[in-house]
Formats: structure tokens, C-alpha cells, sequence
């Protein structure tokens, strides 16, 4: 390798190491905003006040859905193992809403220590498997795990 | 050059078999005479996985147990997206070759390749915000993942802007192969985001470790991911060597090159 090169070579080698250690320290430092929901856990953690809002994260309880009789407002339990909160939303739900499945609502926390979402999504998990296969998994007993 | 240097080069012995192919790629015409040759095949075999691969994802696999039927965008999805990162860790890595030993044809390839990243960037992002739609509930969220994602996308503009800003085009090759380099840090955020923070988007699939998509499925994505490598490595030599030409209009090989090409009667 030519001088030349081996200047070059040097100087783009510093300027990466620069850039590379500038952005490890901002996203070590940006790490909490960069969380796109809380857990329930993650909430009891920290006594999230009523009123602020926040996004909460978790699986639906199986058994906890529970619509009301104007067909509008849903409450159902979210549910991260340890920890859960009561979740009421009045709105269509999408379609991969139901028990078991992973949701990440927007709200916040009412008096009462009720969570009251404005917005539910619906996470799906990275398994990809025909109706077949997982028919199958479930009679075996092994449950399609959810995040 | 000065001739001291340019007789240096030529008696210095060349002994390792990959530092003389590169060698060889950075001259123009035999480049040109070497890519020509197989360029037709890169285009004829994407065709064929492609059309193999979407038949397979789109008619042959079965449906979903829980998406039902619109899983089936991830056959264009995932490649994309996976497209989308490989070429950008390609065109930085052309660009650090071409910063450092100025070949010519390395800095072509490296700016012909960000156009076509940009491109499968902005199909991942738009079938998976047409996926998101019907599952999550949502066409887009600032998530890290899409943000990532989104970013990426601006570096490909940021990186053809730069280019075409300046009017020479090896200084404006190098400038925005810099910019290339500086950009690869958004890389593992894009891979790693769905592990390192709670995201919408789900974690990957496909791993080192083994596959979390069912078999009957798996195959037409992965058919559908080497038919778009065929289709960058075609679409990138077809580019680089029209823009090869074109910067050497007056040069002899060119004229050599447009002669052969031109039938009879109209020279």
C-alpha cells in the first residue's frame, strides 16, 4: 500500500471511529425514548400518575375481554406475567385483536388506576405457520407462544 | 499520473489471483468486455425466480393461521427490506475502495447502487405500510424499526443528492461515498431495534439459528430473495456500464465499442 493510500486509509478510519463512538454515547444516553411502549411491570416500577400519557405494551389476558352492550367499549386485562392493568376502549379494535395476542395501547391511567386507551394496535409475533400446523401444535398441548 | 509512477505500478509482481481481478475491474474497457457477457444471464435467471418464487408465495403456499391470506406481501416485503440493507453496506463498502485507491469504476458502481437501494427501501416501506394496515391497525407509527428504516431512506437521498450536486463526478462520487460510510452506523439500529427496544414491528424471523416461518412458506421467500440479488447485480452492471460510456465518449474504446454496435449502414 502506497503512502498515499495509507494516509487516506487512516484518515477515514478516524473519521468512522469518531462517528461510531459519537452514536454509541447518544444512543446510550437516548436508550429510554427510544422505547416504543411500557410494560405493565415497567409502569408499577415507575407509579405512572394518572393522566400522563404513555404507551402500554403486553399480551391480552385470555378470559379478560369483555364487551360491552352498545357494541363500542371493550375492557380487557393486559398482562406482561407479573404485573397486569385494566384496559377500557371504546372503538373498533383490528383484526388481529384477541385473547392471547400482544397489543400495544395509547392512554393513560384514570383515577382509578384504569387504563384508558385511545388508540389499540394489534402486535403481531414473528411465527408464520398454515392453520394446519398450528391446529396440530395445540392439540399437542404446546400453545403458538406470543411475544 | 506521472509516467515515474505509471512504470512503477506495471513492474511491481501481482501474485495474489483476487487483487488482480480487482485490478482488472478498474479498467474501463475490460470491464465493459467482461460484464457484457454475462449481464444477459443476471436478467434471465431474476426472471425466472421471480416468476417461480411469486407463483410458489402467491398461489402455492398456504394461508396463515392467524393473517390469513395477507401474509403474503411479506414475499415482496422482507426481500425488500433485505434488500434495501444489503445494497447499502455494499455501496458504502465500493465507496470505501474507491476513497482509498480512486477506481474509477468502484466509484461508478457505488453511486449506480444507491438508486436502486432507495428504490427497495421505499417498497419495504410502502408494502409494510400496507401490511400494517390490516394487523396492527395502523399504516405507520414512529416505532424504531420504521424510523430506522425511514432513515435509511434518507441516506439513499442524501447520498444522490450529494452526487448529483457536484459537477464533477469522481470528486462527487468520493464526497458522497464518505457520506455512504458515515451513514452504515444506522445499520445495526435497523437489524437490531426490534431486540434492543419494544417496537411494534416484530423480531426477526430468520436467524442464524433457524426459521420461526413454517417450511411450506419459507422457501418462496427465500426464492424471492436471491432472485432480487439477481436483479441488483443485473440493474447495477446494466447502469455502470452505460455510465461507464458515457463518461468516456471521446475515449477510443468507447468509439470501438459504439463501431462494433452500430449496424453497417448507418456509419
Amino acid at each position: 500500500m502506497t503512502p498515499t493510500r495509507k494516509r487516506r486509509l487512516i484518515a477515514i478510519g478516524l473519521i468512522l471511529t469518531g462517528v461510531g463512538v459519537a452514536s454509541t454515547i447518544a444512543f446510550y444516553s437516548l436508550q429510554q425514548n427510544l422505547l416504543y411502549f411500557q410494560s405493565p411491570s415497567e409502569i408499577a416500577e415507575v407509579a405512572m400518575p394518572p393522566g400522563r400519557q404513555f404507551r402500554l405494551g403486553g399480551l391480552v389476558k385470555p378470559g379478560s375481554v369483555d364487551r360491552a352492550k352498545d357494541g363500542l367499549s371493550t375492557h380487557f386485562i393486559v398482562t406482561d406475567g407479573p404485573a397486569e392493568i385494566v384496559v377500557q376502549y371504546v372503538g373498533t379494535l383490528p383484526d388481529l385483536f384477541r385473547e392471547g395476542q400482544g397489543v400495544i395501547a395509547r392512554g393513560a391511567l384514570n383515577e382509578e388506576g384504569m387504563f384508558m386507551a385511545t388508540e389499540v394496535l394489534a402486535k403481531h409475533d414473528e411465527n408464520y405457520m398454515p392453520p394446519e400446523v398450528a391446529d396440530a401444535l395445540e392439540k399437542t398441548g404446546y400453545t403458538v407462544k406470543n411475544e | 499520473m506521472n509516467p515515474d509512477t505509471r512504470k512503477m505500478k506495471t513492474d511491481r509482481p501481482r501474485k495474489n489471483p483476487l487483487v488482480m481481478f480487482i485490478h482488472k475491474l478498474g479498467s474501463p474497457p475490460w470491464f465493459y468486455g467482461f460484464t457484457g457477457k454475462f449481464v444477459p444471464w443476471l436478467w434471465a435467471v431474476f426472471t425466472v425466480l421471480t416468476v417461480w418464487g411469486l407463483y410458489l408465495g402467491l398461489i402455492k403456499a398456504p394461508p396463515d393461521y392467524l393473517q390469513g391470506e395477507i401474509y403474503r406481501i411479506m414475499y415482496i416485503h422482507v426481500p425488500a427490506a433485505w434488500m434495501s440493507m444489503m445494497i447499502y453496506v455494499l455501496m458504502a463498502g465500493m465507496g470505501f475502495i474507491a476513497l482509498i485507491w480512486r477506481i474509477r469504476t468502484m466509484e461508478i458502481m457505488a453511486m449506480n447502487s444507491a438508486p436502486i437501494g432507495a428504490a427497495f427501501t421505499l417498497i419495504a416501506l410502502a408494502t409494510g405500510s400496507l401490511w400494517g394496515r390490516p394487523t396492527w391497525g395502523t399504516y405507520w407509527v414512529w416505532d424504531a424499526r420504521l424510523t430506522s428504516e425511514l432513515v435509511l431512506l434518507f441516506l439513499y437521498l442524501g447520498v444522490i443528492g450529494l452526487f448529483k450536486a457536484m459537477d464533477e463526478p469522481r470528486k462527487a462520487a468520493r464526497a458522497a461515498s464518505l457520506l455512504a460510510l458515515v451513514g452504515l452506523v444506522n445499520l445495526p439500529i435497523i437489524h437490531f431495534s426490534v431486540k434492543w427496544w419494544n417496537t411494534l414491528h416484530q423480531g426477526s424471523s430468520i436467524s442464524l439459528t433457524g426459521s420461526k416461518i413454517d417450511p411450506s412458506m419459507l422457501w418462496p421467500l427465500l426464492i424471492m430473495a436471491v432472485a432480487m440479488k439477481f436483479y441488483y447485480a443485473a440493474n447495477l452492471i446494466t447502469r455502470s456500464r452505460v455510465t461507464l460510456l458515457q463518461q468516456d465518449l471521446r475515449k477510443s474504446w468507447t468509439r470501438d465499442v459504439i463501431e462494433d454496435a452500430t449496424p453497417e449502414r448507418i456509419l
